[in-house]
């Protein structure tokens, strides 16, 4: 199982916890994992990437173990200890204002 | 016995206000979305639980939002608005092609007859529709199909298609209107489209009489009187009495005519309301006086309405959808400021009053009148 932390305001809208889990089916890669994410709650659909281009939103994050993954191509693979449920794939909402 | 619902979109939330037919007391329902732009809400006609909400950050992109109980409860339906066929171009600030993107939705328009039928207003600025309840949107392409799209300009706001305007009379004539492209209609229900800015003079473009890059701020229109609209242009008030075919200016003795919102009397079409600001580079009220213009002559004669409202030190600006009226036999006018008060008038705007001083700075004022 993959582990998945989304930002607050995307727990609040898909009716989640700070963390969840997903079945994802390898090869375990973003785009795989925001496939399988969007499939059980589509009420993300749009929120994470964009429908059309599915380039990552410009103030989102992804990180796993410690790792900023977010220029990482989408299909490449996910660290193995995410893969492994070890460590959880995070999404973050970039801190910006002032 | 009566009862208005207001539907009050904030940077930061939707609240819901509602009161009896009296409009003395009035119950507070929110944040909505707290935390998330909410740009519009409204209620569709023909079944007013039904409402539809837009709901954006910069953080997480669009939304669509629809609840089928008056707002107690809320699902995000579609939110997928893909330009039809390869987008192009519209023209950017400094004048060079840029191309079409989306980013917001500024306005959504519920149909008069069928709740499951609502068009959205997006920036850059598209006219879409779903028939399913929000569930999917196609683009009605005819209108930045129709020749002067590549021509068209953002305003200081953004390139926002802010105002549709649906006939009562006539299924097939919408109205809406671009910042800052102008104002136009289709009368074959979305399929071709023509500009509709014959008359307006904006000295701030290359050809101030062009027929397209005019910054149309909000247009409006009485359901009895559907060939009368009545427009607050970037500047200068404005008054068409055939259809948009051409315009004349209406701005009279207005202390300012630039603004942003303009509405109707329910029950008088010739009585007029806006909001004068002082100028497009400082958006608050002359003099720090937050003052309702009235006109019962369609135009060029206004009364300051001021009875309730702040008259000294008062820098708050309304935009462009926040105002609405109801339809109670004593017409409610209600307007929502950028300093988050909702003030509300049951005497037709001879007397005003804050329902909620405190909100986040509000985008859209939207009143349901339930019977």
């Amino acid at each position: 199982m993959i582990r998945v932390m989304l930002p607050q305001h995307l727990r609040t809208l898909a009716h989640v916890g700070a963390e969840l889990t997903l079945e994802v089916m390898p090869p375990i890669t973003q785009r795989s994992v925001f496939d399988a994410l969007e499939s059980r709650y589509p009420m993300l659909r749009g929120t994470i990437r964009d429908q059309v281009t599915h380039q990552r939103r410009p103030f989102l994050r992804i990180f796993g173990c410690e790792e900023d993954l977010s220029h990482e191509p989408p299909d490449a693979p996910l660290p193995a200890a995410v893969v492994s449920g070890a460590e959880p794939l995070i999404i973050i909402g970039a801190i910006a204002g002032g | 016995m009566s009862q208005v619902r207001l539907l009050v979109g904030t940077r930061k939330g939707a609240f819901i206000l509602t009161s009896d037919g009296k409009r003395n007391n009035w119950q507070v329902s929110g944040p909505h979305f707290a935390g998330w732009e909410i740009y519009h809400l409204k209620g569709s006609p023909a079944d007013p639980s039904r409402l539809y909400a837009s709901q954006s950050t910069s953080w997480f992109g669009q939304l669509i939002q629809r609840s089928n109980d008056g707002g107690k409860t809320w699902e995000a339906v579609g939110n997928k608005f893909a330009y039809d066929g390869v987008p192009g171009t519209h023209q950017w600030y400094d004048g060079t092609p840029h191309p079409w993107e989306f980013k917001r939705v500024w306005h959504l328009e519920p149909s008069l007859t069928d709740p499951d039928t609502v068009y959205a207003g997006i920036e850059d600025a598209a006219l879409f529709q779903s028939t399913d309840g929000g569930h999917n949107w196609q683009e009605l392409s005819g209108l930045r199909g129709h020749g002067t799209g590549p021509n068209w300009q953002p305003g200081a706001g953004g390139m926002c298609l802010h105002t549709i305007i649906l006939d009562p009379a006539n299924p097939n004539r919408i109205f809406i209107a671009i910042s800052a492209a102008g104002a136009f209609r289709t009368d074959d229900a979305g399929k071709t489209w023509r500009p509709i800015n014959q008359g307006l003079y904006s000295k701030y473009i290359p050809n101030p009489t062009a027929e397209v890059g005019h910054c149309v701020h909000h247009v409006a229109m009485h359901p009895q009187r559907p060939g009368v609209l009545f427009m607050q242009k970037h500047w200068d008030v404005m008054r068409s009495d055939n259809a948009g075919d051409s315009w004349q200016e209406v701005s009279g003795n207005l202390p300012t005519d630039f603004g942003f919102v303009i509405d109707v009397h329910a029950h008088e079409p010739e009585t007029v309301y806006v909001v004068p600001i002082k100028s497009d580079s400082e958006h608050f009220p002359p003099d720090g006086k937050l003052r309702v213009f009235r006109s019962r002559t369609g135009g060029n004669e206004w009364e300051p309405l001021t009875n309730g409202l702040p008259q000294e030190n008062c820098y708050v600006n309304v935009l462009r959808d926040a105002m609405s009226v109801d339809s109670l036999d004593q017409c409610g006018i209600y307007f929502g400021t950028t300093g988050g008060q909702v003030y509300a008038s049951a005497d037709a705007g001879d007397s005003w009053s804050p329902i909620v001083r405190d909100l986040p700075a509000v985008l859209s004022v939207e009143v349901q009148t339930l019977r």
